[in-house]
This record gives C-alpha cells, structure tokens and sequence, in this order.
C-alpha cells in the first residue's frame, strides 16, 4: 500500500521518479533515464508558460474584447485600431485575421473553443442562418442607434436585428477613361448593353492599332473566378428577385435573366486579349496588372481595388470610373451600381455579460470616435453610420452619384445564395468548359449549374 | 560468352535505371528551377531554366519566408518542435507500456492491447472531429501540448510493434537483474530499452514520418491563428485567394523539403532499415 | 539467496513473483501516463464519434439525438456514393500500377546492378515529402503540362483521376520497392541455386521460384496500397481538392473526390451536416475495419501454407 502511493506521488513527478527507480536497485549509472529527463520537463515547463499565459488574458478587467476580422487586406488597420483603443482604455482587444478563403473554416473552430470570438463576422442571410444561436440581438444597443438605416442590417425571422454592416462596397464595369478618349468616346457614350458592346467590339477590332483591348482577361482562376460567379451573377439575380418580390433565401430560382449574363459575359470573353483556353487558369493578379498597366479600357471589380489601382499602379484618380454592369435589360440606362455588403458585424450572445459589454463598447467607439472614424473612411469606400467621414474613394462617389441622380442601386441579390463556395464553384467550372468552347450545349451546363445547383445547394443548406 | 551478354545487359540495364532515376527527380528540380523565376516566368513556361529575364536569384526565398501573414521560420520550428516531442514522448512511454503488457498478463493488458489492434485500423477521419474538441477543452491545441494527442493516437502501432519485439526477449536476463535486487525501472531502462533499440529506430522513423508530413491533424486541433506548422502554411499558400505568388511558394516548398531531405541522406540506411521492418510487422 | 531460489523451481511461479508483481506496481508510470492519452487521443473521440452520428450538432454539447436520420442522409448523397465509386476504382489502379513498377524496380535492383544503391535512394525519397506538399508539387507540374495543350488539371475529373494515380505512385513505389527488395533477398540461395542447376531460364525462376517465395511481401503491399487509397486525404485536398464540381444527375458532385474528403467537405457545409460526416466517417471506418481484417486473415492463411 505504501508503494503504491509512493509511486503514484513519483508519476507526478517523472524525472525524479526515474532516478528514484534506478536509486533502489542501488546503480546509479543511468544515461538513459537522463535523457528522458529533459524532454518530459520540457513538455511540463512549456504548460506552466501556456497556463501563465491564459490567465494573464482573463485577469485583463472586466471584459475583453476577441474580433475576428474578415477582410485580410483591413488586418493592419485593425490591429492598429485596436492597440490604440487597449491604450486608451485599458481594454484587451484581441483581433483575428482568418487567413482569406478560410474564414468559415476559422469562425467554426473559433467558436467551437473555450476563448470564441465576441466579435464576428457574418455575410449574409445565410451565415445568419447557421450563427443566429450565436448572435446577440443588437436592437436598443447604442451601437445599433448609429446606424442611418436598415438597408444593411441582417434581421432574423423573429425580426431581431442581429447583424450590423459596417461597410458597404459597390462593384461595377471599372473604365479607365484617359484610354476611353484615346479610342474616340467618352462614359457619355455606353449608356446601356448595346452602346457597351459597340464601344468595346470597336476597341477590341482595333486593339493592335489603340496598343489596348477592351477588357481585362475575366480569368477563372479561383483568384479571380468570384468577380463573376458571385458579383456579375448578382446582375441576374438581382432583377430576377426584384421581379418575383424576392426578399428572403428562396428554395429554387428561374434563372430568367441568364441570357443577358450570357450577352455580357460573351462581351468579357470576346473583347479580351486572352485566349478563350486560358481562362481558366488566368489569375486575378493578371487581369488587374492589364488594367493597372494601360492595357485594357475595363476591368469589372469593386471599389476596394481602388487604392491598388491609384496606389501600386500610380492611376490618376481622375481617370478612372466605375459604371453600372449593362446587360441588354430592359430600363438598365437607369441603373446604378451594386451596392451591398457582405460585412456585418455580429456579437457572440453566448459570450459572458462582461465581454459583450466590453464588445460593444468597443464597436461604438469605432464607429463614433476619431480614430476609429478615420480608419473607417480609409479602409472603406461606404460607412452607414451617422458620423462616417468621407472617403476619398472615387468608386464610392460614383456609387452615391447614381444613387443621387434617381437610378436604382442593384442590391448584392448574391447575399440569398445557399452554400455559396459550394455553388459558386459549380458555377465557375461550368463557365470555364463555355468559356473555352462557348456552344449552346455548354452554356446550358451554365444554367443547369445556376438554377439546379441553386435548388442543390439550398436543399443541403437547410436539409 | 555468357559472361559478356551478362554485363552488357547489365550496362544497358544501368544506363536505362539511370534515366528513370532522373525522371524521378524532375519533380523536385521543377521546384528547385521554379523557385528561382519570377512569378510571371513560373506561370507561363514550368519547365524553362531560368534566363536572364526570369533570373530571380533569392528574391523568392527572401519573399517566401515573410510571405503571407505567418512566418516560415515560425511554422518549421513548431513543425520540428511538435515532431521531435511527440516522437521522444511515444517512443518512451509506449515502449515502457509495451513491455508491462508483454510481462503482466493481466486481463488488463490483453484488453489494452487488443484497443491497440483495434486503433490501428481506425482511420483518423472516424475520430477528428471529436478529437478536436476534446483537444480543446483539454487544452492541448498548442505545439507544447499537442504531443499528448499524437501519443494518444499513434500509441497503438508503437505498442503493437514493441510487443512483438519484446516478446522475443528471453525473461532470464530480466529474472538475473531481478534476483540481484535490481527493480523493474532499472530493468527497463538499463536492460530492455537498450536491447530495443533497433525497434527503437524503426517505430522512430515512422512515427516522425507521420508527425512531420502530418497536415490535417494539427490543422484541425492546433489554434491556428497563433500556430502553424509547415504542411498547414503550405495549404494556406495554396488555397488562399487573392494573389497566389507561385515563385514565392516554390521557394517556400524547397525549403520545407531541404530539411527532410538531408536528413534522409544522413540516415538513409536506418530509414530503409525501419520502413522494411515496420512493414514487415504492419 | 538460496533458501528462496529453491522456492520458484516453477517458471511461472519466478516470472510472476520477481517479474511480474514489481512491474505491477509500477503501473502508474509504465501503463498510465500512456494509458491516459489513448483514452483521450483515441478511446473517447471514437465512442463520441459513434455517439454523435446518431445525433445533429454543431458543436458536441448541443447534441441532439436523432437515430439514424444521419445514415439515411448518408447514403442518400449522391455524393458519397460517387466518392466510394472513386475510390474503389482509385484503389484497384493504383494497386496494380504501384505493386507493378514497385516489384519490376526491385527485381531489377536485386540483381547485382551498377549503382543500385544509389537507384533505390533515389526511388524511395518522395516518400518522405508530404501529401500536401507533393500535391502542389504536381498541380504545377500538371498544370504546366496540360498548359501546353490549352487546358489545365481541374478541367476534367479523368485528369484530376489520373494524375492522382501518378503523384501516388511517384510517392509509394519507392516504399513498396523497399519492401519487394527485403522479400527478393530472402530468397533461400540455395533454391535459386537448384533451379539454375535444373536449368531453368530467367523467367522460370521467377515465376516457379521468387513470386511463391515473397507471397507475403506481395500481400503486405497490396494491403498497405489498398489501406492508402482508402484512407488517401492530403494529396487530394492538395491536387484538385474535388474540384471540378458538376451537377449530375440532380446532385451536386465533387468529380475527384475521394471517401475522406468527401467525409471532411460534407462536415463543412454547414452544421446540419456534422451529424451526417460524422456518420459518414463511421460507415468508412466499418469499411477499413473490414478490409483490414480481410488482410489479416489473408496474411494468416498465407502463413499458414508456409
């Protein structure tokens, strides 16, 4: 009885228990058990460190403050923000950059554990869908007071605001206009599909000439493949959904309006300098290179490419513009750009009362304060909140133009798509095989990937 | 005569083995050439040396090993770490498990060993998700502690391997140190290990095998936003959007394989050793 | 000394008393620190695995049990089945294409060759890269081929197919050679000796003589290849990751996807779907088990026809 107790205490232990082991016998000689000495009091010490470690984060006051941030490129400007407001406050805030295209993978494991985010992302009605267990209801907060309206709140079938946009982003066609006047138009000129497609097949028939074509290569490398199957795919959802009074998820779509997808995405891979068969391996980089670099007139992305193109190219603010995407739909020379977001800001309900409180105080610092205010107007073109500043984002001005002058925003319609990775990449692919061999057949496998794949996807999403 | 055919064949035999063997290598040459190209050059022609205009001399490396928003040298010292702690912790305690299995030949032993048996045929997918919870709520989803895991799902081919070699030991050396008052750690560790040695290197060469390569292991339970080992950074490169720099990431994987390749021409022989004895067992 | 040696004449007695009770009393440092972690690295995520494929979760303390919804879901997925289709096909190719080449390079090494050592150094080093690694490895390389054509590996499922086989067969011919070279050189010599006395040509020696004499070299391989494939992860996540991904037959499918991937990929869809990987990787899991024990009595039968 008394060994045994004696050798559980020594397990404690280890390293002395071995030495003690080898004591008994009375031979002491052991080069051996020295050796296993030192690993297994590595492995103990390196505990104590990570133990110290977790309990200096919750000793930090009455709350902290764990955001996982979703935008990559806006990682710096957070960590930023964040030491400043830790400075000021003494309040810990953690910020998390998922690494990009993982971020659903993150926030699923980050959530799972012990130490889950208190600030988060959600994209869309359907991130709503999965995380709303896991979303505070924002509505009374001080928070959700500044906001200037509803346009980008996510609320749950309750009609509980539970997810508040911080930004909203516009995309569109990208004209480089100094090269517009080059080949004799002005933006005065496309004012729907038909002018769109004369203006670029004059460009592209005369692009050996001009020493530019009319579009930069819509490559479907997934680096570049989401312009399309998520921002130009919101053209014909859009109007479909506005047509059938679509506000929520829907089960199945009709894809009505795909044959304008198919007239302007035709227009993308004919008015372009690459090759048909080497789309699918073209990469975003090199579509915003031939823009950047003066070699194509447009180049459909948003206004978050603004600071790249002004920035690492060194193009004029003033020559550049971005336009509505023109698809051959009837009244479209009254429409303006696509406006959403896919950036709202959720707060883990099932944190403790002390951190959701620490959570949003921090938000309404950000969205009221200098700092975070100015950071705000850096980093984003559309701040919806009441004391936003401006942005310098020439795209975000064009957006507010349109708005301004009466055409209708199209909505990120793209927001309702179920398991969007999953559908998208059905998408991407079936646009790929058309994009090098566009017959009838193939674009039909488009389709098939839309409206099928849409009734899929939702099935798997909510079955 | 026939002795001439012989060596002619032979030579012809050499001569066609040696163009296979280079073959064999123009993977990791494409690398190796790739990682000293610009981006543009790795994109548009794979297989062209570089030249003059695709000349990047170390650029890649420079840019690998601060590329993306993790370290290299981070992830290659937690990869070392988590390899080198697990495979000391499994073989340790596994060979000291296997050999009180082997002479206590209690109902205990016989159930323990037969879980063993039966974990090796598990495939990891049946357990990781739980496993990932359970690693987290217990705290071992750092590299310091990760080797706890890696003990607890690789302990059974360890043990299987360990028992079969122990019990090819003839009990009376350890009845001889136990009559001379020597107890059973002594036996152990002064006796026993040192006989087990070449089981030692074999189950050790797997095991590192394993833990070095492993990716979705340590993907799923170690907290990747401060840790990362090599095969995850790898993946991320790969799979993250945005702008992809492949000469930047040839340089990132010969890095990732220099290592491992020295260390398999300095212990070249004891690798084929322990690859035909563990699979000769397995 | 001698008083007490007189006492364990019987053998078992001696093991027991100076063998076995002091071992036993160690239990908590020889067994338990081992024990401790196989609970927590394998005997309790397994019995929750059982658990919580009978249950929908999104993390394991909001389980909820739900029967056996998650296995009808399972094989309902189109999915799943074309994975298995796969996989199966992928197994019985790569067995073949591997154990070939494995055993034709060994052969040839064994036969007193220039610079076999250095072949078999050669052949044996993809092995230790690993599968995500080797993945991206060979995209490129494929890609950078298939550019040449105007196409590129995920345009199709027949070359993600294909070029899986060829990255698994670069990584494991060298292993399998390995083993093929350990079964070659134990050989009785003086059997090979006879059938050349007899007379016997090359061909006659190999068949009559060698493939009977390294049966169960050929067994370990083709088991070992076939667990691969079925288990096969990291170099598919890392070469097409599924891709493409078509609909057929009114199901979305993941063309070149393989039973684990198909498993991890179903548990990311979303939370209603972690029940149903989790069943899913119950359903792979009984079939491993029941090819491993296929192995097993196989190796046993072979053994005893020795």
């Amino acid at each position: 009885m008394k060994r045994k107790l004696l050798s559980l205490l020594l397990v404690a232990a280890l390293p002395l228990s071995l030495m003690t082991g080898c004591g008994d016998s009375g031979n002491t000689s052991g080069n051996s058990s020295s050796g296993t000495n030192d690993s297994a009091q590595t492995s103990d010490n390196s505990q104590t460190t990570d133990n110290a470690a977790a309990d200096s984060n919750a000793s930090a006051g009455g709350g902290s403050v764990y955001y996982l941030n979703f935008k990559p490129e806006a990682d710096a400007a957070w960590q930023q923000l964040a030491a400043e407001y830790t400075s000021q406050t003494g309040v810990s805030v953690k910020v998390v950059t998922a690494a990009s295209g993982t971020y659903s993978d993150t926030l699923t494991a980050e959530m799972a554990k012990s130490d889950a985010p208190t600030l988060y992302n959600i994209g869309n009605m359907s991130g709503l869908n999965d995380w709303n267990d896991y979303a505070l209801d924002l509505s009374g907060t001080a928070i959700y007071d500044e906001r200037v309206n509803d346009d980008y709140v996510l609320f749950d079938e309750t009609g509980a605001p539970k997810a508040l946009g911080y930004c909203y982003e516009s995309f569109g066609i990208i004209v480089n206009k100094a090269l517009l006047d080059k080949a004799g138009y002005s933006l005065d000129d496309i004012t729907d599909f038909a002018s769109l497609k004369d203006v670029a097949d004059d460009i592209h028939a005369r692009a050996g000439e001009l020493g530019f074509d009319a579009f930069s290569a819509p490559g479907l490398d997934g680096s570049s493949s989401w312009r399309f199957s998520g921002h130009l795919a919101n053209v014909p959802l859009f109007y479909e959904f506005r047509d059938d009074n679509v506000t929520e998820q829907p089960a199945t779509i009709t894809g009505a309006y795909l044959d304008n997808f198919r007239n302007i995405w035709d227009l993308y891979i004919t008015d372009t300098a690459a090759t048909p068969t080497s789309l699918a391996t073209s990469t975003g980089d090199e579509s915003e290179a031939e823009f950047g670099n003066a070699k194509a007139v447009f180049y459909q992305n948003g206004d978050w490419e603004f600071s790249n193109l002004t920035g690492n190219f060194g193009m004029s603010a003033d020559d550049i513009a971005m336009i509505p995407i023109y698809c051959g739909v009837a009244g479209e020379e009254k429409a303006g750009l696509n406006s959403g977001t896919e950036n709202c800001w959720a707060v883990n309900s099932q944190a403790s009362d002390e951190n959701i409180q620490a959570t949003l105080d921090f938000m309404y610092w950000v969205v009221t304060s200098d700092e975070g205010t100015s950071m705000l107007a850096e980093q984003f073109s559309g701040i919806p909140f009441k004391n936003a500043k401006d942005s310098a984002n020439v795209f975000g001005a064009n957006a507010k133009a349109y708005a301004s002058a009466g055409n209708y925003t199209l909505s990120w319609a793209f927001n309702h798509t179920p398991n969007v990775d999953s559908w998208r990449a059905t998408v991407v692919t079936a646009l790929a095989t058309y994009s090098a061999d566009p017959s009838d057949a193939n674009w039909d496998a488009v389709v098939q990937a839309f409206v099928d794949g849409w009734a899929i996807e939702y099935t798997a999403e909510n079955g | 005569m026939k002795n001439s055919n012989h060596s002619i064949g032979d030579t012809i035999l050499t001569v066609l083995f040696t163009l296979i063997c280079i073959v064999w290598i123009i993977p990791i040459v494409a690398v190796l050439i790739n990682s000293f190209k610009s981006n543009d050059f790795v994109n548009t022609n794979a297989f062209a040396l570089p030249n003059s205009e695709s000349f990047v001399g170390l650029a890649n490396y420079v840019k690998g090993v601060t590329f993306g928003n993790y370290p290299f040298v981070k992830a290659l010292g937690f990869s070392l770490l988590i390899t080198i702690a697990s495979v000391a912790l499994i073989l340790l305690f596994t060979s000291m498990t296997a050999w009180y299995i082997t002479r206590v030949n209690s109902t205990f032993s016989k159930i323990f060993y037969y879980l063993c048996l039966f974990s090796m045929i598990v495939p990891f997918q049946m357990v990781m998700f739980t496993l990932t919870f359970t690693a987290d709520q217990l705290k071992l989803n750092t590299p310091y502690t990760i080797p706890v895991v890696y003990l607890g799902f690789g302990a059974g081919m360890a043990i299987f391997m360990f028992v079969g070699f122990i019990k090819g030991i003839p009990l009376e050396v350890e009845e001889a140190v136990a009559i001379d008052g020597g107890g059973p750690v002594c036996t152990f560790f002064l006796v026993i290990l040192p006989m087990l040695k070449p089981t030692l290197i074999s189950v050790g060469i797997l095991e590192t095998m394993w833990v070095l390569n492993d990716y979705l292991l340590p993907y799923l339970v170690l907290d990747r936003t401060k840790y990362m080992t090599i095969p995850i950074l790898v993946q991320y490169l790969k799979g993250s959007y945005g702008s992809v720099d492949l000469g930047a990431t040839m340089a990132v994987i010969m890095l990732s394989i220099i290592p491992t390749i020295i260390l398999y021409l300095l212990c070249q022989k004891h690798i084929i050793k322990g690859v035909a004895a563990g699979a000769v067992k397995g | 000394m001698k008083k007490k040696a007189k006492k364990y004449n019987d053998a078992t007695v001696v093991n027991s008393k100076l063998i076995r009770r002091p071992i036993q009393r160690w239990f908590p440092l020889f067994v338990l620190p081992t024990f401790i972690c196989f609970i927590i690295g394998f005997v309790w995520p397994f019995i929750q695995g059982i658990y919580l494929s009978f249950c929908t979760f999104n993390v394991p303390k909001d389980a909820k049990w739900v029967g056996m919804d998650n296995y009808v879901k399972a094989f309902s997925d189109a999915s799943f089945g074309h994975a298995f289709w796969n996989t199966a096909g992928f197994a019985v190719i790569s067995i073949l294409v591997i154990n070939l080449f494995a055993f034709a390079i060994a052969y040839a090494l064994t036969q007193n060759m220039a610079g076999a050592n250095l072949f078999r150094t050669v052949f044996f080093m993809p092995n230790l890269i690993g599968g995500v690694v080797l993945g991206y490895i060979w995209s490129m390389i494929f890609d950078a081929i298939l550019k040449k054509y105007d196409t590129y590996l995920t345009a199709n499922a027949t070359y993600g197919f294909w070029g899986l086989v060829i990255l698994v067969a670069w990584q494991q011919i060298g292993y399998m050679m390995i083993i093929y070279i350990a079964g070659l050189q134990a050989v009785p010599g003086d059997m090979l000796e006879a059938a050349r006395i007899d007379g016997a040509n090359n061909w006659q020696t190999l068949t009559r003589i060698i493939i009977p004499n390294i049966m169960s070299s050929v067994t370990i391989c083709t088991f070992l290849t076939l667990t691969n494939s079925f288990k096969m992860f990291d170099q598919n996540l890392a070469l097409t990751g599924g891709a493409p991904s078509v609909i057929m037959n009114g199901a979305k499918v993941n063309m070149t996807e393989l039973l684990a991937l198909n498993i991890y990929s179903t548990y990311n869809i979303n939370k209603n779907w972690h029940g149903v990987a989790q069943a899913k990787a119950v359903v792979f899991f009984l079939l491993v088990a029941v090819l491993a024990i296929a192995q097993l009595t196989a190796t046993r039968s072979k053994e005893v026809q020795q």
